[in-house]
């Protein structure tokens, strides 16, 4: 099997990114810059399920925990780039987004594509989570030690 | 022998049309959003995603508007819908050491490295009623504090260091799946869990409870509670390579039980395990306490003849869809099953009542 974990670490990275975007956030950015391309289905969006899996106390062995709804789709440009989309939940219309975000970042288009979509996605989802991340450190408890009781 | 009959359309109808009538309620007082459902009674479309196994919050709130409320009817909803679609793949097992916590507290140890982090919880609150909540109002913001970066160590890690719990070493066999065959016995630990995970909260607590009682006695601690969010990670064959495909909130219990040995192992601290979707806190304690009494053949422990221990009386009643599809059935209609037993009785009534006629007359 090839090693696919160097060659395909920045396509990883963005796929994740638009896969865990909110919802309708990737088409807003896209539009407020860029003209949607025109493009042909290799396979339409399609609603279905992932078996989400977890280990036996944390890291032992693998069992199935529950399932989680997923959209995917694939399509190609005119220009023959092939984008996929895997994303959480039942959102048609945003994985038709991902899929064409991930054609085009395979085009000239990527470095822009970088500056107005992922870039202010990325910070966006990383300001939330920091927020999140310090509301939780505020409940982090501060033992002090009161009187002890010997003399 | 089997009658069909036919009958009653209308009455069904007008029966589902009142029901929706009874749905809505007063008119006059605004209807319940699904948006409203999912962010204001975030612990209900919990319990119905980690009970209808599926996570997807906006149809778990859907399921809960259309049920009326009754949770188990939604996690109903849920597991139809859930067989409705076609499955894509399984994900790579969920890194939770790598969790966002939003809550993480150890009952083992005080000063644990990442800290006591208590979370949005219910603890420690008086349990009055609010009544401001019955008016609007804006809620106080919360407080925020620097944040220390990178993942928080579970606590199995520290004692593992010392050799004093059982370690749990990775292995990677693809688990059984409960949805694709039967459920066999003797069932493994992952299908266990997977049939826990899953399992109706009250008769998890119920039987979690009864552990604590004394049936099955094996003295939990929770070594650490954790609840925040983890990505899904899975392999896209047309890709060749794993991507992200969305973040999922868990809540998640590791147990610490006294154990004291056996012919094979030293005395150590043995574990349960309880992993839920949503914020389902009492329900995560509650599999890994049952987890760990199962556990109890693989451990060398007695067989109390507990129930938590019965495996198969566990995991054969512990589904909330099973088991009200089979009680509630009985409401419907059993008019011919009914007639034979009918017939039955006054068969019996008039044979010991011949008997005893027979026997005034000797």
């Amino acid at each position: 099997m090839k090693d696919t974990s160097s060659e395909d670490t920045p396509r990883k990275a963005w796929m994740s990114l638009l896969a865990k975007a909110p919802e309708g956030r990737v088409a807003a950015l896209f539009d407020a810059q860029h003209a949607r391309p025109a493009f042909t289905w290799l396979r339409a969006p399609e609603i279905g399920s992932t078996m989400v899996r977890a280990r036996a106390g944390a890291t032992g062995a693998p069992f199935n925990l529950g399932e989680m709804t997923v959209t995917r789709c694939a399509l190609t440009l005119e220009s023959g780039e092939v984008g996929h989309a895997y994303i959480q939940g039942r959102r048609k219309a945003d994985a038709e987004m991902a899929a064409l975000v991930d054609a085009l970042m395979q085009t000239a288009q990527a470095n822009r594509l970088r500056e107005t979509v992922l870039d202010p996605l990325e910070a966006e989802m990383e300001a939330a989570r920091a927020t999140r991340a310090a509301k939780a450190a505020a409940t982090k408890v501060d033992f002090f030690t009161m009187t002890r009781g010997e003399d | 022998m089997y009658v069909a009959v036919k009958g009653g359309e209308r009455a069904i109808e007008n029966a589902h049309a009142w029901l929706a009538e009874e749905r809505r309620g007063n008119p006059d007082i605004v209807e319940l959003s699904i948006a409203q459902i999912r962010e204001q009674l975030a612990l209900a479309v919990n319990r119905v995603m980690a009970e209808g196994s599926l996570y997807d919050p906006d149809l778990a709130a859907l399921a809960i508007k259309q049920a009326r409320g009754d949770l188990i009817e939604a996690i109903f909803l849920i597991r139809a819908y859930r067989t409705t679609l076609p499955r894509f793949g399984a994900s790579r097992p969920v890194d939770t050491g790598a969790m966002a916590c939003d809550r993480r507290i150890s009952a083992t140890f005080k000063d644990l490295p990442g800290g006591q982090i208590l979370g949005p919880t219910f603890d420690y609150t008086h349990r009055l009623l609010d009544f401001k909540l019955a008016a609007e109002g804006a809620v106080p913001q919360a407080a925020t504090r620097d944040a220390g970066t990178g993942p928080v160590p579970h606590v199995a890690d520290f004692l593992n260091r010392e050799g004093l719990i059982e370690d749990a070493p990775p292995v990677d066999t693809p688990p059984p799946d409960l949805t694709r065959e039967p459920l066999e016995f003797p069932a493994d630990r992952a299908l266990r869990l997977q049939a826990l995970a899953r399992a109706d909260e009250g008769f998890t607590l119920g039987l979690a409870y009864s552990t604590q009682r004394g049936y099955a006695r094996n003295h939990a601690f929770v070594g650490e509670l954790r609840i925040g969010s983890v990505p899904v990670e899975m392999d896209i064959p047309e890709l060749g390579f794993a991507i992200e495909i969305g973040e999922i909130t868990l809540t998640e219990c590791e147990t610490v039980n006294q154990f004291k040995g056996s012919k094979t192992e030293p005395p150590q601290f043995t574990r349960g395990y309880g992993l839920v979707f949503g914020q389902t806190e009492r329900k995560a304690i509650s599999m890994a306490l049952v987890d760990r009494a199962m556990r109890w053949q693989e451990l060398g422990e007695d067989d109390q003849g507990a129930p938590a221990q019965d495996i198969e009386f566990v995991l054969a009643h512990a589904d909330n869809i099973q088991a009200t599809g089979f009680l509630e059935h009985i409401k419907l209609p059993h008019y011919v099953d009914f007639q034979s037993e009918l017939e039955l009785v006054r068969k019996l009534r008039r044979e010991a009542g011949a008997s005893q006629l027979q026997e005034a007359a000797e």
